[in-house]
């Protein structure tokens, strides 16, 4: 299974450069993070759905990690709720209640409501965060960073991070396989300890080829004469198309919109309970 | 000098990819919820020590963000704090000899005093802070999950940090082939 690669495809979002979709990125997850207005969340979450339609990502490529994604954000709500079951209400200042369940807890219509904002924030991110994966090329990324002034030698260390990811994962499984097979229990029948100290006998050979890895590819970086000069030019590298700087445009005035409204009644919460 | 630079770059990258990968194994502890021990901590408790503070920072910085991007957006106020256990471990790289075979009690001792240092700064005091103030949540929630991280993070980097870098050191150093003789 082929997990967050870069396929190559004739899509809007794989044209972009690796730089707007960064930017986008970031701005998203500026917004997503400041934002509680439902209004601006659900904008962000169709946008992002559109996103991820458009780069063809197949839902067998990232149908794991949306699993464990979900998994994180029931225990995260669950959470809340057992903490602190009426923070809805003193978000919103109003109380309805639903159903009690026992003791001290009752279900409100505002800590639901509460809840729903909680994880519509997951959604405003992830999809894009798939479609960013597979339509980025890592050289190109590589360049386009560079050229809006970060350091070459930064911008090769995300490139390549991106790059040996595919790499690693396949060491992994493979490397996994071979220890089952040897008989080492990685399932959760172990103890916590227990478990720990048997993934060390995957992570030990996993760092060990990495180690390896590590020197192969420096030595062949310096042998091209990697990090001699201040500056370097790319192959990859294309200039910001017309639709890039249109996105870009789009975005700073979407968030621009989005963190007006979201705060100019002096509170970053959308209140439909008054 | 220019060599170091080189492998530096290249380690982060490589360093970044395991992080990532590795951030898909994670093992409940049950106690506190939403928390539990996560091996890839190892790999930059690993990197720090055998590259310094830089290299292990910018893996725990580039890899967390990378990971809570594909996993469910980013909790700024958790992702910073990576960096702190990783330039406390990475500080005193050179009393580690990870490299030249000399990993032993000494070395581990002041590995995991930098370490649990580290992590209580970043988990136990910075992370449930930030959460308060950038995301608005409970703080009892937060710091109780913010000690469960604590925990969590020095059990995986004092078991399995400290088993990874005497391993490695173990047999890295053996091409040095002399041993002391008492």
């Amino acid at each position: 299974m082929k997990l967050l690669t870069y396929t190559k495809q004739d899509t809007f979002v794989h044209h972009l450069s690796g730089v707007t979709k960064l930017f986008f990125f970031l701005l998203w997850c500026v917004v997503s993070g400041l934002t509680y207005d439902t209004r601006v969340l659900a904008v962000m979450i169709a946008v992002s759905m559109w996103v991820i339609w458009d780069s063809r990502a197949k839902w067998e490529q990232f149908a794991g990690i949306a699993k464990l994604m979900a998994f994180f954000m029931i225990i995260n709500v669950v959470c809340i709720f057992f903490f602190s079951p009426y923070i809805g209400c003193e978000i919103y200042n109003s109380r309805t209640d639903l159903l009690h369940l026992f003791g001290n807890y009752t279900i409100t219509a505002e800590q639901l409501f509460y809840s729903l904002n909680v994880m519509m924030k997951y959604f405003t991110i992830v999809p894009s965060a798939f479609a960013f994966m597979v339509s980025t090329d890592p050289s190109e990324f590589a360049a386009s960073m560079n050229g809006v002034g970060i350091k070459y030698t930064a911008a090769y260390s995300v490139s390549i991070a991106l790059r040996y990811i595919p790499n690693v994962q396949s060491d992994y499984r493979r490397i996994k396989n071979a220890q089952e097979a040897r008989g080492i229990e990685m399932s959760g029948k172990a103890k916590p300890i227990e478990r720990l100290k048997r993934t060390s006998s995957i992570i030990f050979p996993m760092l060990f080829s990495s180690m390896d890895r590590i020197d192969v590819v420096s030595n062949a970086m310096q042998l091209r004469g990697f990090g001699k000069k201040k500056k370097r030019t790319w192959y990859a590298g294309v200039p910001l198309s017309r639709a890039d700087k249109t996105v870009i445009v789009l975005c700073i005035a979407f968030s621009a919109a989005a963190l007006w409204l979201t705060f100019y009644d002096g509170n970053r919460f959308y209140n439909p309970f008054q | 000098m220019k060599n170091n630079n080189v492998r530096n770059v290249v380690a982060i990258g490589i360093g970044t990819a395991l992080y990532v990968v590795l951030s898909f194994i994670y093992i409940p502890l049950g106690a506190i919820p939403n928390t539990g021990l996560m091996p890839s901590l190892s790999i930059i408790a690993f990197f720090s020590a055998v590259f310094g503070p830089v290299v292990g920072a910018a893996i725990g910085l580039i890899g967390q963000l990378i990971y809570s991007l594909i996993t469910g957006g980013v909790w700024w106020s958790w992702l910073f704090p990576m960096a702190i256990p990783a330039i406390a471990i990475g500080l005193f790289k050179g009393k580690y000899n990870v490299k030249e075979g000399g990993f032993g009690g000494r070395q581990i001792a002041v590995f995991n005093i930098a370490q649990v240092i580290g992590n209580a700064i970043a988990w136990a005091f910075l992370a449930p802070v930030l959460d308060i103030l950038i995301y608005s949540e409970p703080a009892n929630k937060v710091f109780l999950q913010g000690i469960g991280a604590f925990v969590g993070d020095i059990i995986v980097m004092g078991v399995l940090g400290t088993i990874l870098l005497a391993a490695y050191s173990k047999v890295s150093g053996k091409s040095a082939g002399l041993k002391k003789e008492d």
